[in-house]
């Protein structure tokens, strides 16, 4: 039994929230994004978040150290778009490597100065495998349902480069998160099988689905039970859902889950829903309330905020769930980790 | 609490939804017929590349009960991989269809591995087999693993496949301990196929071959934990293939005793299966001695008894039986599905059989009915059903009509016919949306309630004045745009005044229950209630109405929004404002140094007459159009929804159709006029300029948001979004007014007038979404091209839906602009009543109600946002700006004035 995997017998483990809302509060200018190295690039790269992980790495340090000191046992690397699929829009391909490889950098200098504070409360970072932009189970096109803008071939290239990259660059864990396509994600899970056999390491694989409205469905039209069945085929050390609604409208489909897998179950919801302007405005405070009912209805090993939270809301959901016990996990082979 | 998880090795395998096989389940099902091998129809297809048809195999299976579907392209003349990949990417598009689980089936290996690359769900490989050895089998297995599938394994090795009970046992242990111990495969993933050779050839050596797989079965379920069986069953009696009735009967003989030896899954045509107890006792004991090689002279036997049982073949067909069964019966089940077809006959036939053709509305009719009704208060119905059903209903009511007429004349004493209610229903004065009305109306008329239905745009005296020549039972009131919010509450002020006592319905979009019980409900003494759901009209009207819950019902609604108001106005005090002078100060900022401006490709109006639907057709955002149907959800997911995704799929079909018809015979028009305009803004006003323009500059009077905001956040005006005057920049705004909606009313009329209000309902819900379609593509074409800001961007529809695109389209009326009163100077500066034809109502209302207007705002950090409520001071200030009275500015404002 690995670290992460002891301290998830003994308690809830804490996940980071939304790394773009605190990026949102520097307000990164253009030029920032840009500095020296991409002063003439030709193509305006302002909003390329995972960019700022090595022009602007003292701020996702500051964020990924917010988070630890809010109560965060794990932290997700700044890397939800280090896909050479998903960075095609700024044409920056070319950087996926060091993307990955920096941002997991600086997430596990912070991890291991945290740990050396806190040695009975380790730190750990996860790197965060975003959906990429693109799906390959459904077509972009109305008109021509067969057509696919994606192929799993391409995607598990892409997945591949990724987590080599994250690997590299001392992530504890990959967490791939956000799906709304099981197919994307299996390419993922693919590709990290690969991984695994070529390096012949072991290495924990946290999966985050997303359920995208109140249907109890994800965005490529599987429910919750069928996306869990459709991924259990390779260990893994958690599964659960992040993102699209809050904690509250979360909780059935957690159940759906929780009561049918024996590895961990693991939730990051948003703050809340986005209200008319847009905006996650639900409180610390409310969410923690939201949150209580999953702990004390026992449906999590690992929860976190996405979309909207911020350091003040996993310090609320921390301390919550310090007062609770962890949902028991039963050992199986699949846990082979 | 300590749970108990049920943690047992079952084989799951998941479509869009998930299939667990437990020992408790039944046999599973395969469908076979999308296999080029199985099906000549579908090799037939898939040579002839008609895909489409193709699905509807696939459909068929799965609405017939397949559990799984196997689909194979095996064929010389068929590019397989390709096949195998088109056909399954069309299948994932078709909820209907991959909501089970996909069975790969291939010789070919590479067919397989490109099946799995395309699938999401937890498929089964069909099959890999230790023929070439054991390299490639674990290979091959490994891969399937990582991919996350299940896999079929064949009775085959190196030396041949399995033909006696003794080689499938040794072939099944071999692999299966290779699978395990060495690929470290999940057994529960493990089938095997034992291979199921035909019986009652004439050849001594295939007497057991029935005998051998069955105890092959029971020692595989009994020695090799966890793994599943299956075959394909209609191989057995591939010697009587020209006799159903045998076919049927040995298959079902088959299953019968295969199942009970531990076979749990399989590929049958379930039409070719007779029930097993069905089975005559002669022919049964026949096919029994073959199967189970009871007798040696069992295939003679069977085959001169096979002789005289040659029948024809079952074949799918409409299922008529329903015609047989008793006439209410007959009346009940054309109004719950909505089947008109036989209506009239069946109506007739009542007519005869009662003295008064008024009894068949009374009695069969509404019999039905009731049943529609139970079935959509439950929520075992839908609204587009229920409408359907409406429909059959009234083409009843107007057979009978003439001899209900006729009737009259000869016993004039007889009066009307009781109805449970009269209700007046209206759109207020000003505004001109009725799809949601008319649902109501329709919906409420099922339940035998009278609809007085005075239309749109219908002033208060007239609502007043009908309701009392009518002496109606209830008054319901629909509006969308939000000047109708205050014409309804001086509808409750006037029937107070007059002293009416009948309660007041309130629906439509802008409505709400705070609304409602905010505003109306204290200004009237009898009843209010908002409703916005069709479903629940009927429950509500018949409480109110019913003596014998009228009363209390209507107490209990006055206490409930009396609660209801006062909690609303507990939570509202804790909003803060700024005064507008402050919120000026903190307003949205850009960098106008650096911000790009980009001068348009043309300036000045334009117009587009009679533009072409059909290029609007593939802007349509879909999700609006369902919900104005109640049937709430995102498409395309809301097609394969588990409770609204059946009727959604039907309603979608119908609304192609009817789409299909609008834009093949020119039914409806669309026009658009736009321009874009040199502009600049001085504070919150946008001045804007054309040397065409009658007068030298145009004002665009734009709002502020006056909440107090958190640090950092600014208060947005859209005048935030064009560059000042003082910056020195020449900025640029658009604006335009699109509709659709010319040659609706008519057509929706030819409809209501065929007694069919689906139709009708459906038309104006399509020229709405034309309109916003046009508005969508409008919009694109200004950014690409007549602008050109975007020149270069490259969007689908949903995006375009989810506002990817740069700059916006703001309308007034919506939230960033909630103010409809510059839609006069938009119809000012394009001269779009000239232009196009478009007009607006009293109460800023656009006629034809298909009809979208807007400005264009390019600048890159345009966005949309809600301007929220105000306070008195901007009103002021915007007064005194628009040069019109305080108290006007407050009429037309108040709905967004703070309290």
């Amino acid at each position: 039994m690995n670290k992460i995997q002891q301290a998830l017998q003994n308690r809830i483990l804490i996940l980071d929230g939304a790394m773009g809302t605190m990026l949102q509060r520097y307000k990164f200018s253009e030029e920032d994004f840009r500095d020296e190295r991409f002063k003439d690039f030709h193509k305006s790269v302002q909003g390329n978040n995972d960019l700022l992980s090595i022009m602007q790495p003292q701020a996702i340090a500051e964020i990924h150290s917010k988070y630890f000191a809010a109560g965060a046992d794990i932290v997700e690397t700044n890397t939800f778009s280090s896909t050479t699929i998903a960075m095609a829009d700024y044409d920056m391909q070319d950087l996926v490597y060091e993307l990955n490889y920096e941002s997991a950098k600086i997430a596990k200098k912070i991890a291991e100065e945290f740990t050396a504070k806190e040695p009975h409360k380790p730190r750990f970072v996860a790197g965060a495998i975003g959906p990429t932009n693109k799906t390959a189970s459904m077509s972009p096109d109305v008109n021509d349902p067969g057509f696919r803008a994606i192929s799993f071939e391409e995607l598990r290239v892409a997945y591949k480069q990724q987590c080599e990259a994250l690997i590299d660059g001392g992530v504890d864990l990959l967490l791939v998160e956000t799906i709304f396509d099981t197919l994307n994600a299996k390419a993922a899970l693919f590709a990290i099988d690969e991984i695994k056999e070529e390096r012949n390491i072991e290495i924990p694989i946290m999966i985050s689905g997303t359920i995208t409205d109140a249907s109890g469905r994800t965005l490529s039209g599987q429910t919750a039970e069928a996306f869990l069945i459709s991924i259990s085929h390779i260990p893994l050390l958690s599964v659960g859902f992040n993102c699209a609604l809050g904690a509250k409208q979360l909780t059935p489909h957690l159940e759906v889950i929780a009561n049918r897998t024996n590895l961990a179950v693991s939730a990051y919801p948003n703050a809340g829903l986005p209200n008319a302007f847009g905006e996650y405005d639900e409180s610390p405070e409310q969410m923690a309330s939201q949150v209580k009912e999953y702990l004390d209805k026992q449906l999590v090993n690992i929860i976190g905020g996405c979309c909207g939270t911020t350091p003040e809301h996993i310090k609320a959901i921390a301390e919550i769930a310090s007062q609770y016990k962890p949902r028991p996990i039963f050992q199986s082979e699949n846990l082979s980790v | 609490m300590e749970k108990k998880l049920e943690n047992k090795k079952y084989l799951k395998l998941s479509g869009l939804e998930p299939l667990i096989i437990t020992p408790e389940s039944n046999f599973i099902n395969v469908g076979e017929r999308t296999n080029v091998a199985g099906s000549k129809k579908f090799l037939r297809l898939i040579k002839e590349r008609k895909f489409e048809e193709a699905l509807s195999v696939a459909r068929e299976q799965v609405e017939n009960g397949a559990q799984i579907i196997d689909v194979n392209m095996d064929d010389g003349l068929i590019d397989g991989k390709e096949a195998m990949v088109k056909f399954l990417n069309l299948v994932v598009a078709e909820p209907d269809i991959s909501r089970v689980p996909i069975m790969i089936d291939s010789s070919k290996w590479e067919i397989i591995e490109a099946g799995l690359q395309v699938v999401q769900g937890k498929c089964v490989v069909n099959s890999i087999s230790l023929k070439e050895g054991e390299a490639e089998f674990i290979h091959h297995a490994k891969l399937i693993k990582r991919y996350g599938a299940a896999v079929i394994v064949m009775a085959f090795d190196e030396t041949g496949q399995a033909d006696n009970y003794e080689r499938r046992i040794e072939i099944a242990k071999r692999s299966y301990d290779i699978l395990v111990n060495q690929v470290k495969f999940a057994p529960e993933d493990i089938i095997f196929d034992l291979n199921i050779f035909p019986v009652a050839t004439g050849m001594d050596e295939h007497r057991k071959n029935a005998v051998d797989f069955i105890e092959a079965t029971r020692w595989v379920r009994e020695n090799l934990p966890q793994v599943s069986v299956s075959g394909g069953v209609s191989n057995v009696s591939f010697s009587f293939r020209r006799n159903d009735p045998v076919r049927e009967a040995m298959h079902s003989v088959f299953l019968y005793h295969a199942i009970k030896a531990g076979m749990n899954i399989g590929i049958v045509n379930p039409a070719l299966l007779e029930v097993y107890d069905n089975i005559p006792k002669d022919l049964l004991e026949r096919v029994e001695d073959v199967m189970l090689d009871r007798r040696d002279d069992a295939t003679e036997r069977l085959l001169d008894f096979a002789e005289t049982v040659k029948g024809t073949s079952k074949e799918s067909k409409i299922d008529l039986s329903w015609r047989e069964e008793p006439l209410q019966d007959r009346i009940t089940r054309a109004l719950v599905k909505g089947i008109d077809e036989f209506i009239l006959e069946d109506i007739e036939e009542a007519r005869q059989s009662v003295s008064k053709p008024i009894e068949v509305i009374e009695g069969h009719l509404m019999t039905g009915m009731n049943v529609v009704g139970d079935l959509f208060g439950s929520g075992k119905m839908f609204l587009p059903q229920v409408v359907k059903s409406a429909r059959v209903m009234k083409k009843a009511v107007a057979y009978l009509l003439p001899y209900i007429e006729e009737e009259k004349l000869k016993n004039p004493q007889v009066g009307d016919s009781k109805n449970a209610g009269k209700v007046l229903m209206a759109t207020v004065k000003g505004d001109v949306h009725d799809i949601g009305k008319n649902i109501v109306g329709v919906v409420l008329a099922c339940n035998n309630y009278e609809i007085i239905d005075l239309g749109v745009m219908v002033p208060p005296e007239k609502i007043i004045a009908t309701a009392k020549e009518e002496n109606v039972d209830a008054i319901g009131l629909s509006g969308l745009i939000t000047p109708s919010l205050d014409e309804m509450v001086f509808l409750a002020k006037e029937m107070q005044r007059q002293n009416f006592k009948i309660p007041l319905l309130i629906g439509g979009a802008t409505t709400s229950k705070a609304h409602t019980a905010v505003k109306i409900d204290p200004e009237y003494e009898c009843a209010v209630v908002h409703i916005n759901d069709a479903s629940r009209a009927v429950t509500v009207v018949g409480d109110l109405l019913k003596k014998e819950t009228s009363v209390s019902y209507k107490e209990n609604l006055k206490k409930e929004y009396d609660n209801f108001r006062k909690d609303f106005l507990k939570r509202q005090r804790v909003k803060t404002y700024i005064s507008i002078e402050e919120a000026r100060k903190n307003k949205f900022k850009i960098d106008w140094n650096t911000s790009e401006i980009r001068k348009p490709n043309q300036l000045g109006v334009q117009i587009l007459n009679d533009f072409d639907l059909s290029i609007l057709k593939e802007y349509i955002d879909w999700t609006p159009f369902f919900r104005s149907w109640e049937l709430h959800g995102r498409f395309p997911n809301i097609l394969k929804d588990e409770v609204v995704g059946k009727q959604a799929t039907e309603l979608f079909a119908d609304a192609k159709k009817m789409l299909d018809k609008i834009i093949s015979e020119k039914l409806l028009e669309a026009r658009a006029v736009f321009g874009i305009f040199e502009a600049n803004t001085v504070n919150d006003d946008i001045i804007i300029q054309n040397s065409e323009f009658k007068i030298q500059n145009y004002f665009f009077r734009t709002l502020r948001q006056q909440s107090q905001k958190a640090a950092g956040k600014p208060n947005i005006a859209l005048a935030d979004f064009i560059a000042p005057k003082e910056s020195g920049k020449q900025d640029y705004i658009g604006c335009f007014c699109v509709s659709t909606g010319f040659g609706t009313s008519a057509l929706a009329a030819k409809y209501e007038k065929e007694h069919d209000d689906y139709n009708s309902i459906m038309v104006k819900a399509l020229a709405d979404r034309l309109a916003e379609a046009f508005a969508e593509y409008l919009h694109k074409k200004v950014r690409t091209d007549y602008w050109g800001y975007a020149s270069e961007e490259n969007l689908s529809n949903e995006d375009l839906i989810s506002e990817k695109y740069k700059g916006i389209r703001p309308a007034p009326g919506y939230p960033a602009c909630p103010d409809h009163l510059e839609k006069i100077t938009i119809w000012e500066v394009l001269n779009v009543k000239e232009n196009i034809g478009v007009e607006l109502t009293e109460s800023l209302a656009m006629w034809p109600a298909a009809s979208v207007s807007g400005y264009y705002f390019a600048n890159p950090e345009a966005r949309y946002f809600g301007l929220g409520k105000i306070k008195e001071d901007q009103i002021e200030d915007f007064a005194t700006r628009k040069n019109m009275n305080l108290e006007e500015a407050m009429n037309w404002l108040k709905t967004n004035l703070a309290d």
